[in-house]
């Protein structure tokens, strides 16, 4: 446990010593603010919901999550400090647990500092505190699904962007076969099975302030089995 | 202290090492020798753990590699090619990184990193980026790196490649001053670097050992006997030629050329030790010599030819 956080401290800090991560970081936030006002026409509708918001941040995530991710294994691959890196008396777990565990901290504090939106609309009209905590319970489950995702896809590339674009393009489908315009589309015998995978169906379910123990116990399957692959990745191809 | 057994790799259809056995005794500066490609890295990265083997065996300090991998990577400090570093993170912060990670406490984690700071000569660039220092500096916080927790085996890829004349004779003699009482492994294919640092050297080519010893051993392993150059004075080239030949030191005498009264000969001497003979030859012939050098085969001769002649019949 030691080492891992050893790890995501030092992932912290390299991602801190660059601007990138604050650029990120802000861009997230005002595109997220821009949308919710905007495109949701909060000012017109008039009506102080939670669910545009909630509906609104995983569209926003499935960018900004693969940003994370990107760099956290294709560049010590680019460098080759993974070289360095692995020859260090580390396991292969800790190290693919201490960066995942970096990506959460930055993806929560990016999520705490959204705070403000949901606040105002509470103020303005009737505060629900238990949909609020659910909204946020269900963006951080499935945000680190998105973020163990990202981390294998990032394991296979030493290219950034290839890894970008693929954690985000296999995000958005695994998010985008749960939601309802979709499964009107498709054939109805597939309807459960694609609910059963999808990312999206289960934050749906959450947010409307449904907690269920198999919800939670399948992002952190989604999670265990992504990290997972990682290890099994990381192990194959650190040296070819 | 490091044992290597008939150890094998291969990737794909390439052979990168076949059948490689050797022995490092603690204390000893083992170089690796060989031509780009030839292996060398690959049997570094088997040693570090980073890379699995196929076939055969390593054991550090009785260790074996593949059942004991974490602890094996206590014992060693590696240096990967090219020092590979962290761009965004700072020097001290890098070096904290690696000691903590290497569970060295905080008190002493502190007394290591200046320790580590002033042997690596990294003073003025402790604070800065890593990202933004030279290539030589890059090189020693790389080799702070794996010295931090002072480990028993060394392990160091190419240490001064890239770098300029004088950062290399630096390095060199860091690795002098620390390697008296560290194991280390050390690859390279510049020769005079292995005649400098090294006690024993291994020649590998294509993936198996070439040749093995001491530098010495080597070069005068394909010495054969001595050929000796000598320019004489004075004395016209005709009658020092016979001279020579009846002299007995050897039959091989060649006129090299013939200027101004001087004459230079190549001879290829029989007697092990011609020196004195052919002084005292010069001074019963009233001769002035002006030269009198034997010939050396360098480490680099007895490279070229192992690996070539290698390279040719494949």
């Amino acid at each position: 446990m030691r080492n891992v956080l050893i790890i995501a401290g030092k992932e912290i800090r390299s991602y801190f010593n660059s601007t990138i991560a604050y650029i990120f970081m802000v861009v997230f936030l005002v595109l997220t603010a821009l949308l919710f006002f905007e495109l949701q026409k909060f000012f017109v509708i008039g009506q102080a919901t939670l669910r545009d918001f909630f509906g609104l941040v995983p569209i926003v995530m499935l960018f900004f999550v693969p940003a994370i991710s990107m760099r956290m294994w294709a560049e010590e691959r680019k460098l080759g400090t993974l070289e360095t890196l692995m020859t260090l008396p580390l396991r292969d777990g800790e190290v693919v647990l201490g960066k995942f565990l970096a990506g959460l901290a930055f993806l929560l504090i990016t999520l705490a500092l959204t705070f403000p939106l949901p606040v105002i609309v509470s103020a303005l009209g009737n505060p629900d505190s238990g949909a609020l905590f659910c909204g946020y319970l269900g963006l951080v489950l499935l945000g680190a699904s998105y973020l163990a995702i990202g981390l294998w896809i990032s394991s296979l590339t030493e290219n950034q962007i290839v890894a970008f674009v693929t954690a985000a393009v296999a995000c958005l489908i695994l998010f985008i076969i749960g939601v309802d315009v979709f499964l009107t589309a498709v054939p109805s015998w597939l309807v459960p099975f694609l609910k059963g995978i999808a990312l999206g169906s289960r934050f749906s379910s959450i947010e409307r302030g449904v907690i269920d123990l198999r919800d939670i116990v399948y992002y952190l399957s989604i999670i265990g089995f992504f990290l997972f692959l990682n290890m099994r990745s990381v192990e194959l191809r650190k040296g070819a | 202290m490091i044992e290597v057994v008939s150890l094998s790799k291969r990737f794909g259809a390439t052979v990168a090492l076949e059948d490689v056995s050797f022995q490092v005794a603690a204390g000893e500066v083992l170089g690796f020798l060989g031509p780009n490609g030839a292996g060398k890295t690959t049997a570094m990265r088997i040693i570090t753990c980073y890379i699995p083997q196929d076939g055969g065996a390593v054991r550090v300090g009785g260790l074996d590699t593949a059942e004991r991998s974490v602890e094996v990577r206590r014992k060693i400090g590696y240096l990967p090619e090219s020092a590979p570093l962290y761009h965004d993170m700072g020097v001290r912060e890098y070096l904290g990184f690696v000691g903590r990670v290497r569970r060295i406490e905080p008190p002493l984690l502190g007394q290591r990193l200046e320790e580590m700071i002033e042997i690596c000569g990294l003073k003025r660039m402790q604070h800065r980026l890593i990202g933004t220092l030279s290539k030589g500096y890059r090189q020693r916080v790389g080799l702070a790196q794996t010295l931090i927790h002072d480990p028993e085996v060394l392990i160091l890829d190419e240490p001064t490649s890239g770098l300029d004349p004088n950062q290399i004779a630096e390095i060199r003699d860091l690795i002098k001053r620390i390697g008296r009482e560290k194991t280390i492994i050390l690859s390279t294919h510049i020769l005079p670097e292995v005649e400098a640092t090294c006690s024993r050297v291994i020649i590998i080519n294509e993936g198996r050992i070439v040749a093995s010893g001491t530098p010495r051993e080597l070069t005068s392993r394909s010495q054969g006997a001595p050929r000796v150059y000598l320019t004489v004075e004075g004395a016209a080239a005709a009658d020092v030629e016979p001279a020579l030949r009846e002299s007995g030191l050897g039959q091989e005498v060649r006129l090299i050329e013939a200027l101004d009264g001087r004459a230079r000969f190549a001879l290829g001497c029989e007697a092990a030790d011609p020196e004195a003979q052919l002084f005292r030859l010069a001074v019963r012939q009233g001769w002035t010599l002006t030269e009198l050098k034997r010939e050396t085969v360098s480490l680099e001769q007895v490279f070229t030819r192992l690996t070539t002649r290698e390279t040719a019949e494949s």
